[in-house]
Parts: structure tokens; sequence; C-alpha cells
């Protein structure tokens, strides 16, 4: 009892604020309720939705945000790996140095331009130059692949160096190469210790899919979009897309920290 | 010294700079097959750098480094078949973390048996395309290694290797459990694992517990004893003393007394090993 009666005179203030605001919200969501007549809202989204299968193209779009963001991420990272690992490599070799060149053009240029531009320039100008026919979800895919790459070289670079030096070391001494050297001792350890970068980067990933309509490809977004255009009613449409985006940030958020607490017990071990 | 004997090792000139640091000033050395050399000497003298070079672990600034008459310093020489063959255990163990105790002796055994496995499956394709072509057929490499072979040999050479050091039931847990003394003597069988030639080892008990520096200098007793080459960056005097044949001091990036143990801690020469000796002793 003394434990609540503390707790009440220590946050009074708190208490009375967040009340203030939750009374404040709850005028704001009834005047919107009245004001914008969103009871028939509500049946418009729910004809639209359930009775004109709308669902299926949000499904349809939340497949869409999933592969993107999900195969962006597996060619990120293997691009990433690889270019963290050319940017390790003692440059000794004129061969090592112009592969490094090459690689911070590439890092500069995915990290100095806006998504959507590369979406662009890769969906109407690359891939008809080179005589590629590809869907707009494929075309994501690449893209956001090739640019999540460039950050999670990054990344990866940093959980390079955070390893040992010794472990490269030793690898080396009973004579294995390099590569073979880095990608069975040095690049595992290194992942351990990016896994929550990573998974950041993968929720920044799947907020970062909401612009691949730019090339007509269907995402959660674009689905909404179209259940909104199709009723010229957008406000339902659009609040629940936000919501399932909040769903989706916040479950992978749950399982990059499930993943850090069980990482961080297997290191005290 | 063991100068009847095969020579393993031999340095020319071997000379190693940072930048403007000369740390090794054109050292000529030879390791005889057999003999345990133990190297002595002041911190910052190049000890380390001497004994990385014998492995090109650093690459010599200039000079030659004979393994087996072969130059290993020569950038076009492939290093890797020869660190095979050279054993090398660090003061810091560096045990693979991401590995199993059982893992970590394994992993070169399979690289390297995997790797000629391969290379001979690659030399009979070629062969057999050539074959059509030839009247007088070549004959086919026989292979008799698989995969599963190769990894069922490296488990059981590791598992009599933990019992010999009397950590089998280690096996199958991480680095990270283990004690410093079982770290060590873990580093020094998967580098037996490989059957080197010789063994490099740099300060093998200096970071280690006192009470845990005997069980690692009994097996390193164990191996000088089967007359595995060895060549030791030490601190423990009395242990250079007792199992090397011959002593080196290094002082300055050169070799400025060698001798045998008698000579080199009972009559010491050179000034400068009489005041690291009056120092350690
Ligand atoms: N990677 C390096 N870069 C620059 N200087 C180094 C490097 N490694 C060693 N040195 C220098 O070389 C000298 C010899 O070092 P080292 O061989 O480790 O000596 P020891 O093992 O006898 O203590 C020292 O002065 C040390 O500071
Ligand atoms: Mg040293």
């Amino acid at each position: 009892m003394t434990k609540i009666k503390d707790f009440f005179k220590k946050h009074w203030i708190d208490m009375i604020v967040i009340t203030v605001v939750i009374a404040l919200l709850a005028l704001l969501c009834a005047s919107i309720y009245v004001q914008f007549n969103f009871e028939k809202k509500l049946n418009i989204f729910y004809k639209n939705f359930i009775d004109n299968e709308g669902y299926k193209e949000v499904l349809k779009g939340l497949g869409n945000t999933a592969t993107i963001a999900v195969l962006g991420l597996i060619i990120g990272i293997v691009i990433g790996t690889f270019i963290a690992v050319i940017k390790v490599i003692p440059p000794y070799k004129r061969i090592v140095r112009y592969m490094q060149k090459a690689v911070s053009i590439y890092v500069a240029f995915f990290r100095g331009t806006p998504i959507v531009v590369q979406l662009l320039v890769g969906y109407f100008i690359i891939f008809p130059l080179l005589r590629m026919k590809i869907a707009p979800v494929d075309a994501s895919v690449w893209i956001f692949g090739l640019n999540s790459g460039a950050y999670i070289s990054e990344i990866m670079r940093g959980g390079i160096n955070s390893v040992d030096k010794g472990q490269l070391e030793a690898a080396r001494a009973v004579g294995m190469p390099f590569s073979t050297s880095m990608l069975k001792i040095v690049v595992p350890q290194a992942v351990k210790n990016i896994l929550p970068t990573l998974g950041n980067e993968f929720i920044a990933l799947i907020k970062e899919t909401s612009v691949v309509g730019y090339v007509g490809a269907v995402d959660v977004t674009m689905a909404f979009q179209y259940l909104g255009s199709s009723s010229y009613e957008y406000m339902i449409p659009y609040l629940v897309m936000a919501l399932i985006y909040i769903i989706l940030v916040a479950g992978i958020s749950l399982i990059v920290k499930i993943i850090e607490r069980k990482l961080a017990k297997s290191e005290r071990q | 010294m063991k100068d009847s004997n095969k020579v393993i090792i031999e340095t020319k000139q071997l000379t190693k700079k940072y930048g403007d640091l000369l740390v090794l000033d054109s050292i000529d050395e030879v390791i005889y097959e057999g003999e345990q050399v133990a190297i002595i000497g002041p911190s910052g003298s190049g000890k380390s750098t001497f004994l990385r070079c014998l492995n090109c672990m650093e690459d010599p600034t200039s000079g030659s480094i004979y393994f087996e008459n072969v130059d290993i310093a020569d950038t076009r020489v492939d290093i890797n078949v020869h660190r095979e063959h050279i054993g090398m255990v660090f003061q810091q163990f560096n045990l693979f973390n991401n590995k199993t105790v059982i893992e970590n002796i394994m992993l070169a055994p399979v690289y390297v048996a995997t790797k000629k496995l391969n290379k001979e499956k690659r030399i009979n394709f070629f062969r057999k395309i050539a074959n059509v072509f030839r009247k007088e057929k070549k004959p086919l490499i026989e292979i008799t290694a698989t995969k599963k072979s190769i990894i069922e040999n490296a488990r059981e050479n590791a598992i009599a290797l933990l019992q010999r050091i009397g950590l089998e039931d280690k096996a199958d847990v991480y680095p990270s459990t283990l004690s410093g003394g079982q770290k060590q003597r873990v580093a020094i069988v998967r580098a037996l694992a490989m059957n080197p030639k010789v063994m490099l080892f740099d300060e093998p008990t200096s970071a280690l517990d006192p009470e845990m520096v005997g069980e690692v200098l009994d097996l390193m007793r164990d191996l000088a004893k089967d007359g595995m080459t060895m060549v030791i960056v030490t601190h423990e005097m009395g242990f250079a003393r007792e199992v090397a044949d011959r002593v080196l001091f290094m002082d300055g990036g050169v070799i400025a007394e060698q001798g045998t143990p008698e000579e080199i801690f009972k009559n010491p020469k050179n000034p400068r090993l009489q005041e690291f000796l009056s120092k350690v002793l």
C-alpha cells in the first residue's frame, strides 16, 4: 500500500498530465467521429475491404513488401559482406587498391542518392538499357538489395573490425587463405556482433519500401492507396495502413530484442 | 647444435622495418630438424617479429626465408601450402571463438584434405576429357577419400589429441568456457593436428595465471621429447635451460649471442646478455 502511495506522491504531476492528454485525445476522437461522419466512412471501408475483396490487394501488398524487404536484406548482406571484406584486405597489390576504389564509389553512389531516384533510374533506364524485362517487384528487390548492400557494408566493416585480430592470424597460420579465413572465422563472429544493427537495417528497409509504387510495384502503401482512390475515402485506409506498418515494425523490433538477449546469454556461458 | 641434421628453416639477411624503425637487422640463422631453439631477450628486441617472419605472418622488408629450401618470402610462392607444415602457438591462444574445441582442431586438417580431394577430382575430370582424344590413355588418380571419410579421420585424430591432453570431455564446448591453461593446450594440439614439421611458440605461457603455466610447459616438454622441431620465444628461463638445445639471445634486432643453455646461462659473454640475465634470473 505504502508503495502505491509513494508512487502517487512522486508522480502526481505526470499523472495529471497523462490524464489531460488522454482526455484531449478522447475529445479529438469524438469530434472526428462526429464531424467526419466516421460511421459512414467505416461502412464504405468495410464494403470496399471485405465485400469488394480489397483485402486481397492488401495481402498482395503485404507479400510484396515482405518480399522486397527480406530478399533486399539478403542481397544486401551478401553484397555488404563482399564489400566489407574487400575493404579490409591489406592493400599491397594494385588490383586490391583498384577494387577498393571501385567499391568506395559504389557505396558513395548508393548512399549519396535518394532511393526513389535509384528506383526510377534502375527501372526506367538501367534495366531497359540491359534489355532486361523485369517486373516492378523484382526490380525493386534488386535495387533495394544493391542499396542496402552499401549501408550494410559499413555496418559489416565495423563488425569485422570488432573481431580480435588474433582470430584471422590463427586462421592464416594454419594455412587457410585470406578469403576462407574471413568466411569461416571472422565474418561469422562479425555477424554475431552486428545482429542488432542488422535488425534495425531490416526495419529501415521495410519502411523505405513504401516508395516502390513509383515503379508500379503494389506494396502495402499502394494497396491502401488503391482502396482509398476507388472510393474517394482515404481516411480509414490510411489509418489502417499506418497501423499495419506500426505493427510490422514493433513485431520485428521485438524479435530483434529477443535474439539480442539470447545472444547476450550465450556470451556469458 | 645438431649440425649433421637437415636444415628446416634458414633466414638470409632477414630484415624487417616498420617505417623507419629497423626491427630485424639482416639476420642469418638456421633451424635444424629435431632441435629445440629458445629465443630470449628484452622486450622490444624483435623476438616476436623474428618468429612471425619464419612463417611469413610478417612479410620481411628484405632478405630470404627458406623453409625446406623454398624461399617463402618470395611473393610468388603460395605461402598457405607451406604454413600447413609450420605450426604456430600464440600468447593469446587465439582459439576460434565461433567453433567448438573439436571443431577448432578439425578445421584446418579437413580444409587441407578437402582441398587436395577437390584438386584430384579436377585433375581426373580434365584427364578424362583429354583421354578421349589420346591414343595412350593417361591413368586416372585413384581417389579413396570422400568428404565423409576426411571428416571422420579428422575427428578421430582430434579425439586422440584431446585424450592426450586429458580434455576429451571438453570436445563440444566453446573455447570461452575453458581456463587459460586449457585453451593453450588446445591451441597446441590444434597446431599438432596438421602434423607440422616445425612449431613456433610466441611466449605461450605469458598470458597465463601462474598456476597454469606448468600444464602448458609439461605438454611442450612432451613434444620436445618426441623430437618435434620447436622455436620458442619465452621468458621462462628455467624451461629454456632445461628443454632447449640452443638459446638465441636477441637484442636490438640482431641475435647478439647464441649457444647451448650451458654457455648462455653459465658463461654469458655479451655484456647486454649479462645485464639481461642479472635482471631475469
Ligand atoms: N605492427 C607494428 N607496427 C609498428 N611497430 C611494430 C609493429 N610490431 C612490432 N613493432 C615494433 O617492433 C619492435 C619489436 O617488436 P617485437 O618483435 O614485438 O619485440 P619482442 O617480441 O621482442 O618484445 C618494437 O619496437 C615494436 O614496437
Ligand atoms: Mg613479443
